[in-house]
């Protein structure tokens, strides 16, 4: 214990070295944590784009494919399903409700997706969260539009103003349904998911913009009006996809059979959660790369440490031999030196955290309006103390580096007082 | 017999070269022994020895009637903080102690010396102040400052302070007067005198400045009784 009073009185005396020593511990410490509590608040909040929603059912693909054009708004369906699977599962006794959705179409690089107001009720994103409108309502007019929050954010738009819908989802599309504009009605809050960058129409508005196309192109001399369009039936042919919540999830694996075994048309029904986690595994690398980089960072700031006391041995050696004359034993000049790599670690270790703790609380409501991320502010998690364990662990390691030489110092030179 | 060395050979290794070979050295308690030599007469090495730094291969040091070479080097460490006060020739104060906890630092490594230091009835720390006060340091703003701001003769003061407390039977000087000029080396000396006297400690005085040898009560010159010379 009297060596510890030491070896604390001595880093006072050096506390400008020292205080750098442990900034650097520090900061790779909340660098450490942080990366880990954002990349597992990341992957839960990347698991929970789309929640609530019991199976995805679209044309027969593969499962990540399906899950990547159906939520995440990337790529494109190989095939349609038709209106009558649609609605022949839809009524399936276990199915208490359906959302389809049509793609296909883009305005200025942002994807358009016909829905019904099924959509705005039914899904969930994040732990149960549903859609909220910052502005205005959900579509009632044939043409109405309602935008995600980065839509409207990165275009400018507000209610009232009027879109044109470019056929394709190309960032630049020559082929524009500008005969038939529509009016922006409501805007909803950013979650964080691909709904802030989808703008959202009416299923029927999806077929009415189509009505006078085919094959992609419009059908040459003929052009149907906007409110020509209003007449006529726009019950769709074909969606591209659709949501299915169950009466009860003990169904769940009963009506995803009876999907993929339908009979009329190939189908394909996937459970969200697992092609969620499916994809994290594929694109997930990142965070672990992350993960590693932060832990190397805790390294270099430790090797620091191991400088700073393996530089300050040599002009110390005085000390060790006085030391040596009062009675000390090599044992405590081990001790002394291990002290010090011992409290600047344990500091280096709470500062961390205090300044992670401080940074989460600053940081907390940026984080969730940027990224619709929530990082909750809680003790650290059962794999955060074996981070902190181990960092903890590598100081001592490293700090008995210079113990060990100061060990053999003290030894060699005895009484010696030699510079 | 505070010192008793018999047939003394001393090498760093087995194959080197005798440093130091002493036949018979006897310092009885209460004594002041003044060794001179020159450098490289073996001086360091016969300190070491007596402090229980190092062991000899060959022959006996007892000091205090313990043979030093039959303890194990832990035991030797505990043995030199309970009964030897040191003072090295000059930079003997660790930088960042007060000169309190400078001169209190035996006390943390020997718990007779603790013992000893307490009897008085008082602190630690006011047992350090009386005998700063015995060695002309006692203007009590001193205690409190940063050792590194004293003067070099304060600063020995403050070793002699730290070898005293807890009154170990013997105190081992190496020179501790080299760094101070003439006149203060005298009074230096009368006072380290002084305070042995009152604790009853025997004195080991290592210097090469001759001029100080009639102070003590008996001399020896390491460049005669060292055969290995």
């Amino acid at each position: 214990m009297a060596i510890l009073s030491l070896a604390w009185k001595s880093l006072l005396n050096r506390r400008f070295t020292a205080l750098l020593t442990l900034a650097s511990i520090a900061l790779s410490v909340t660098l450490l944590v942080g990366v880990e509590r954002l990349r597992t608040e990341a992957r839960a909040s990347f698991a929970n784009t789309l929640s609530g929603t019991d199976l995805i059912v679209g044309a027969r693909s593969g499962p990540v494919q399906l899950l990547l054009y159906s939520v995440f708004r990337i790529g494109d369906a190989t095939n349609n399903l038709s209106w009558e699977s649609y609605q022949d599962i839809a009524a399936h006794p276990k199915v208490a409700w359906t959302v389809p959705i049509s793609l296909g179409d883009s305005h200025r690089g942002f994807r358009v997706l016909g829905t019904t107001e099924a959509y705005f009720e039914h899904y969930r994103y994040g732990r149960d969260r549903r859609l909220s409108f910052e502005e205005g309502q959900p579509f009632s007019d044939l043409y109405d539009a309602v935008l995600g929050a980065e839509v409207a954010d990165t275009l400018g738009y507000q209610i009232g103003d009027a879109i044109i819908v470019a056929h394709g989802a190309g960032e630049v599309s020559f082929a524009k349904h500008d005969d038939k504009p529509f009016r922006v009605l409501g805007i909803l809050e950013r979650t964080g998911t691909p709904v802030d960058r989808t703008v959202h129409v009416s299923l029927e508005a999806i077929e009415a913009i189509h009505v006078d196309w085919q094959s992609g192109a419009p059908i040459p001399g003929l052009s149907i009006s906007a409110d020509q369009a209003r007449a006529m039936d726009l019950t769709p042919k074909a969606i591209t996809a659709f949501l299915v919540g169950l009466e009860s999830k003990i169904a769940t694996f009963q009506v995803q059979r009876f999907v993929n075994e339908y009979p009329e048309e190939p189908l394909l029904a996937i459970l969200p959660g697992v092609a969620l986690s499916q994809l994290w595994d594929l694109i997930g690398v990142a965070e672990n790369v992350l993960l590693i980089v932060s832990a190397f960072v805790v390294v270099v700031s430790l090797f620091g440490m191991l400088t700073a006391l393996l530089t300050s041995l040599n002009e110390r050696r005085r000390e060790m031999a006085i030391l040596r004359s009062v009675g000390a034993r090599p044992g405590h000049v081990f001790a002394l030196i291990m002290g010090e790599a011992g409290f600047l670690t344990l500091l280096g270790v709470l500062s961390g955290m205090a300044l992670l703790y401080l940074a989460l609380i600053a940081g907390q409501p940026l984080i969730e309006r940027r990224f619709g991320i929530f990082v909750p502010i809680g003790g650290p998690t059962p794999y955060e103390w074996g981070l902190l364990g181990a960092v903890i662990a590598a100081g001592f390691l490293v700090g008995s580096i210079p113990s060990y030489r100061a060990y053999r110092l003290s030894l060699a030179d005895g009484l010696a007082v030699r510079i | 017999m505070v010192i008793d060395i018999k047939g003394l050979q001393f090498r760093w290794q087995p194959s080197a070269p005798l440093v130091l070979a002493l036949e018979d050295l006897t310092v009885t308690a209460g004594e002041r022994l003044f060794i001179k030599g020159p450098s490289g007469s073996g001086k360091s090495t016969l300190l070491s020895l007596i402090a229980g730094v190092t062991t000899a291969a060959v022959g006996s040091v007892r000091v205090i009637d313990q043979a030093l070479e039959q303890l194990g080097s832990v035991e030797r460490d505990h043995f030199r903080a309970d009964h030897i006060g040191y003072i090295f020739q000059m930079f003997n104060l660790i930088p960042y102690l007060s000169v309190l906890d400078n001169v209190t630092l035996p006390c943390r490594f020997s718990a007779r010396r603790r013992t000893k230091a307490r009897s008085r009835g008082r602190g630690l720390d006011a047992e350090a102040r009386r005998l700063l006060q015995h060695l002309d340091m006692d203007q009590a703003d001193l205690h409190q400052r940063a050792v590194t701001t004293l003067s070099v003769g304060q600063q020995q003061r403050v070793a002699a302070a730290r070898a005293l407390i807890g009154s170990p039977e013997l105190l081992i000087a190496d020179e501790p007067t080299s760094s101070l000029d003439a006149d203060r080396r005298e009074s230096f000396i009368r006072l380290l005198f002084d305070e042995c006297r009152a604790s009853g400690a025997t004195l080991v005085f290592v210097s090469h400045d001759a001029s100080l040898e009639h102070l003590f009560d008996r001399a020896i010159d390491l460049a005669v009784v060292n055969r290995s010379l």
